[in-house]
């Protein structure tokens, strides 16, 4: 029946099968379901009683006409159990089967664990597959080239280490035409904050950096960036399997913040460089819990509003909507500080439904829009329930508390042309949080 | 033959079901200490909050989006523990053997649970082949299972009301009922065992570790 | 680096008026002290760009740029700065000759004066030590380090360029170690963190020989074993032998030239330092998920912790460990395995006297800033910077900020 779905031509997964053979196929399979699984693998397969009761939680199956191959049950059934099943022994196709299924048609959102009545963890059965479909060598091209980024220059975008403080110091001139006093403190040892972002800022959307360094002035923060490598613990390593690569990044990162002795981190808008850097990047290196505290930008922001730090002046006008990050919001439990933050600083809300922990994925988390061009057209169909789920709202605005969110919806925007603006809580603080005069000096 | 059923079968059943639960129990725990970040996550609060949202009927979103399936599974599920726990002819025994007894149902109310575990139990069966999603991730041994599972019902019924030789008929129902209970730790009926832990776990993933609900 | 030559007399110095400069000058950046306290600097915003003051002086040259501004051990203030759009490093005031592109992650070897850095001219990538590039430059550069000499220095540099997502050319391996400017024969899929023997002759580095197996590649000469990971490697002093933590079947050792050093296996385990006598190993380790500890010589601490464990500290004699530890979000030290009963809310790296009986740390309480000595607090301040001994061990010097006047104050030991 997987012959109806799309096969997507990837060098990444049609290469590296033809060079497996069935020993190291087998070999790798039982190497990781042996040695690198316990108690969860057995259970959840154990367990599942097949009743199909998560497959309404998965928004690639509603918005598949609910095509059965991709209910979440489904797709474990294609490839873990399976490979359980016949103790390793399958072919360089049903590897080939198993990565498109893993890494382009689950994002690990984990919205089904909400679903199944057991509480399985599919995600992380997912992620098993992913594993040994990295161990294989068969993993989507762009994906894999991320990963080979992070391993690189241990950020996902090829930054290299002059364009990123050259990028701070510039973003730093521009927010200071805004206020003459802004800074971006590199290397500040003993500040309070270490402000942690994810390639793209720097890469493509500088003028982010330079709106935070305004934020910051405004509510009057100590706080500070690295000028070295650690400053981006975005992880894409962590959902293409290669865990070494991912716990090589979160240990940088972390250390990073250690070096420069702050006492929490700050993490931009962004929701798998948080789940990388609290979850899973942590426990692959043996730390229960992040060494230090990290808050991401939705509790941060929830903060200065909250205790006034910063003020707001104008409510925008236009009609906005909220999309609820997997990551942090069925993550981190932090929908209603969104909402928070959305009520101080917009006129007209209206929620999607469902929402909150609720809320279907956006379809680009879990390194799914990593897998980049080929995938795009099997992404936006995965996702048109989303498109409905926004366009029902009415809204003009989506904000999008997340570099995956924002970057998925934008594209679903296009794709399903509902004509919305996508925006970053941060550029709604630039519109209407208070600068006071005395701070914009002679200039303003 | 009705003797041995009687007697060591009875006990057998009751050893493999309650040894082969109290393995697994046991095993899941120990393999869940070699999965190193299982326990150390695991809180009482965030377990037991999760797992009274789930068995509570109507007690999560997944189950008040079908309010109707909701209760018929629910009453499946309570109908199918507590009719062969609480049918007179079976806390008899009990008294003969071990001399306490408790409570019964009417005879009714029992003969009417155990006919709506029938259906429903071909409900599953027949969902099982209906529903689309189900249908590509079920197997032959599912319907085995339900078999098994409804075995002791249908023959409890059929002893009850006489229908064959009653002799023949409660030798089966015997026998059903000690292949229903050594089979539970074994196949996936391992789900009414583990449901505390697996639910358990995810509550605390999601409450404990990540301050969000999981229902 | 402390200097027998410093003024060790136990006095008070009113070094900088503090809220002059700040009135003198529109944009005040981090200040910083030179180790023997004597000097205080920072960069600061005058007409037509940026200088660094230094107590009541400034430098003449002006850089429309000038940030990270350091003192190196033996107390020279250096800054990077951008002049006529070109970027270089000013020491003392004077400008090296060099211009590049871009300048950066200075480094200082362990003779306590040379000053390296990352360099891109051209488009080109290379490391420059004392106004001294590489002749030759890469098309990228990610890790670099220096001989304890200064004399040398080795970089990680990418050999070829990549195409756009080009994967199977990462993974036939694109990246080297270059010494000097020149690099290995050898191409990796990845190489990281390279460290240089005690005399400078040989770099050891990390390296991915698969894309899920790690090795140690010296002098460009690959171990012949593989790890399922590595971490940073280290020479044992005075020799050629090379010391990594590596993952073997999930577990992490210690492993001298690919053989096992201890029979211990942990859950993790990094940051290995030898005594300065080079005969004990320290380790960060964590025997149990979600508790750390140090381990010496393969024997771990009793005690552990749950948040973090920082890199250990030898004493002078190797026979006393510290280290930083951080439990239930409060930060302290431990010393033996021993936590020290205050904790704070940031603390910084133990310092041992020269006889090694006496710590003395930088610590953050409330806002204000005090020496712990042997785990007692003394004198809170604005702002402090990290205590050090007189090389006799009786005398502290503590260098701080007091009223915005900033101080340079020489105190016995004993009045602490
Ligand atoms: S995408 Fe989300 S809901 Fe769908 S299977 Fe994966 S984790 Fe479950
Ligand atoms: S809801 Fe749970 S038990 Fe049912 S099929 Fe899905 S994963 Fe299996």
């Amino acid at each position: 029946m997987r012959e109806d779905v799309e096969r997507v031509a990837d060098v990444g997964l049609d290469e590296p099968i033809k060079k497996l053979t069935p020993e190291r196929i087998e070999k790798t399979v039982n190497h990781v379901l042996d040695n690198e699984c316990a108690a969860r693998l057995k259970v959840y397969l154990d367990t599942c009683v097949r009743c199909g009761l998560c497959a309404e939680a998965c928004h690639t199956y509603l918005s598949r006409d609910k095509d059965p191959m991709f209910a979440p049950v489904s797709k474990v059934k294609n490839t873990i159990w399976e490979l359980v099943k016949r103790k390793g022994k399958v072919d360089g196709e049903f590897i080939r089967n198993m990565a498109q299924i893993a890494f382009t048609e689950c994002g690990a959102c984990r919205r089904c664990s909400m679903y199944c009545p057991f509480g399985i963890d599919i995600s992380y059965l997912i992620m098993t597959a992913r594993r040994i479909c990295a161990l294989l060598d068969v993993v989507p091209q762009y994906l894999q080239d991320t990963t080979n980024s992070h391993a690189a220059t241990s950020n996902q975008m090829w930054v290299q280490q002059d364009e990123w403080i050259d990028t701070l110091q510039w973003q730093e001139e521009d927010a200071l035409l805004e206020i003459p006093t802004a800074r971006i403190p590199l290397e500040k040892e003993g500040a309070d904050i270490m402000y942690s972002v994810i390639a793209p800022e720097p890469k493509i959307l500088a003028q982010l950096l330079g709106n935070i360094a305004i934020i910051m002035r405004v509510a009057g923060l100590d706080w500070t960036m690295p000028a070295t490598d650690g400053w981006d613990n975005s992880n894409m390593a962590m959902y293409s399997g290669d865990f070494e690569i991912m716990g090589r990044v979160e240990r940088l990162h972390w250390e990073t913040a250690a070096r420069l002795k702050v006492k929490k981190i700050v993490m931009g808008e962004c929701g798998h460089a948080f789940r990388g850097a609290v979850y899973d990047g942590p426990r692959w290196l043996g730390w229960q819990f992040p060494p230090i505290q990290m808050v991401h930008a939705i509790e941060f922001y929830y903060d200065l509003i909250s205790t006034g730090k910063i003020k707001i002046k104008q409510k925008i006008k236009e009609h906005v909507t909220v999309q609820d990050p997997c990551n942090t919001v069925r993550g981190r439990g932090l929908g209603d500080k969104l909402r928070y933050i959305i009520d101080a600083t917009c006129e007209k809300f209206t929620d999607m439904a469902p929402n909150q922990e609720h809320n279907y994925c956006c379809a680009a988390g879990g390194g799914v829009i990593n897998c980049g061009p080929p995938w795009k057209r099997s992404r936006m169909i995965s996702n048109r329930i989303k498109a409905e789920q926004i366009e029902r709202t009415g809204a003009d605005i989506v904000i999008t508390p997340c570099h995956n969110c924002h970057s998925g919806i934008e594209d679903i925007i296009g794709h399903y042309k509902l004509g919305k603006h996508v925006k970053f809580i941060s550029e709604i603080l630039m519109e209407t949080m208070e600068i006071p005069d005395e701070m914009r000096g002679e200039g303003a | 033959m009705y003797e041995f059923s009687r007697g060591p079968l009875v006990w057998i059943a009751f050893a493999v079901f309650f040894g082969g639960s109290l393995y697994r129990i046991i095993s899941t725990i120990i393999q869940s200490k070699k999965d190193k970040v299982v326990l150390p996550y695991m809180k009482w609060k965030f377990s037991l909050r999760s797992i009274m949202h789930w068995i509570m009927p109507l007690g999560s979103v997944n189950m008040r989006m079908r309010p109707a399936f909701t209760i018929f599974s629910f009453l499946f599920h309570i109908c199918l523990l507590a009719t062969p726990l609480l049918t007179l002819g079976h806390v008899v025994l009990f008294k003969e053997s071990w001399g306490f007894d408790w409570w019964t149902l009417p005879a009714g109310l029992s003969t009417v649970m155990t006919l709506f575990v029938i259906c429903g139990g071909i409900l599953f069966g027949l969902r099982r082949i209906a529903d689309p999603t189900v249908r590509l991730v079920s197997s032959f041994s599912d319907f085995v299972l339900l078999a098994i599972v409804l075995g002791p019902f249908i023959t409890g019924l059929l002893a009850y009301f006489q229908v064959f030789e009653y002799q023949t008929i409660i030798i089966l129902h015997m026998w059903s009922g000690a292949l229903w209970l050594c089979v539970v730790p074994f196949t996936r009926m391992v789900h009414m065992i583990m449901f505390p832990l697996t639910r358990g776990y995810m509550g605390c993933e999601f409450g404990y570790v990540r301050n969000a609900r999981d229902w | 680096m402390v200097g027998e030559n410093w003024d060790w007399e136990p006095n008070k110095k009113q070094v900088t008026d503090l809220e002059i400069i700040r009135k003198k000058y529109s944009r005040v950046d981090e200040l910083i002290v030179s180790p023997n306290g004597e000097k205080i600097a920072a960069p600061v915003k005058v007409d037509g760009g940026f200088s660094a003051f230094y107590n009541e002086d400034v430098w003449p040259e002006t850089s429309e740029l000038l940030w990270n501004l350091r003192f190196t051990p033996e107390g020279r203030l250096y800054g990077l700065a951008r002049i006529d759009d070109q970027w270089t490093v000013i020491v003392d005031g004077t400008p090296w000759k060099e211009r590049f592109e871009y300048v950066w992650s200075p480094k200082i070897a362990a003779n306590g004066k040379s000053l390296g850095l990352i360099y891109k001219r051209e488009d080109a990538y290379g490391i420059v030590i004392d106004d001294k590039p590489w002749e030759n430059g890469f098309l990228a550069i990610r890790d670099y380090c220096l001989s304890p000499d200064g004399k040398n220095s080795a970089a990680t540099v990418q050999m070829e360029a990549l195409a756009e997502a080009d994967i199977e050319h990462f993974a036939r391996g694109v990246w080297s170690v270059a010494v000097n400017g020149s690099a290995w024969d050898k191409k990796f899929i990845n190489a990281w963190s390279p460290i240089f023997n005690s005399d400078g002759s040989k770099v050891a580095a990390e390296m991915r020989s698969t894309m899920y197996e790690y090795s140690i590649a010296v002098n460009g000469e690959v171990w012949p074993v593989n790890y399922g990971c590595v971490w940073a490697p280290l020479f044992r002093p005075g020799t050629d032998s090379v010391l990594t933590p590596a993952r073997d079947a999930g577990k992490w050792i210690l492993t001298e030239n690919g053989s096992p050093v201890w029979d211990k296996k942990f859950n993790q385990l990094w940051h290995v330092v030898f005594s300065p006598d080079g005969k004990k190993i320290a380790a960060v380790a964590s025997e149990e998920f979600g508790r750390w500890t140090i381990v010496v010589d393969g024997k771990p601490w009793k005690k552990s912790w749950s948040d973090f464990v920082d890199k250990p500290v030898f004493s002078s004699d190797g026979n006393r460990v510290a280290v930083i530890i951080k439990d239930k979000n409060r930060w302290t030290i431990a010393v033996d395995g021993q936590a020290w009963s205050q904790d704070f809310d940031m603390i910084w790296d133990p310092v041992f006297s020269a006889d090694s009986q006496h710590i003395v740390a930088k610590a953050e309480l409330n806002g204000k800033y005090c020496a712990v000595i042997d785990g007692k607090s003394s004198g809170f301040y604005d702002q402090l910077w990290e205590p050090l001994f007189s090389p006799d061990g009786k005398n502290v010097l503590l260098k701080f900020v007091e009223n915005n006047v900033y101080c340079r104050q020489v105190i016995p030991l004993s009045q602490l």
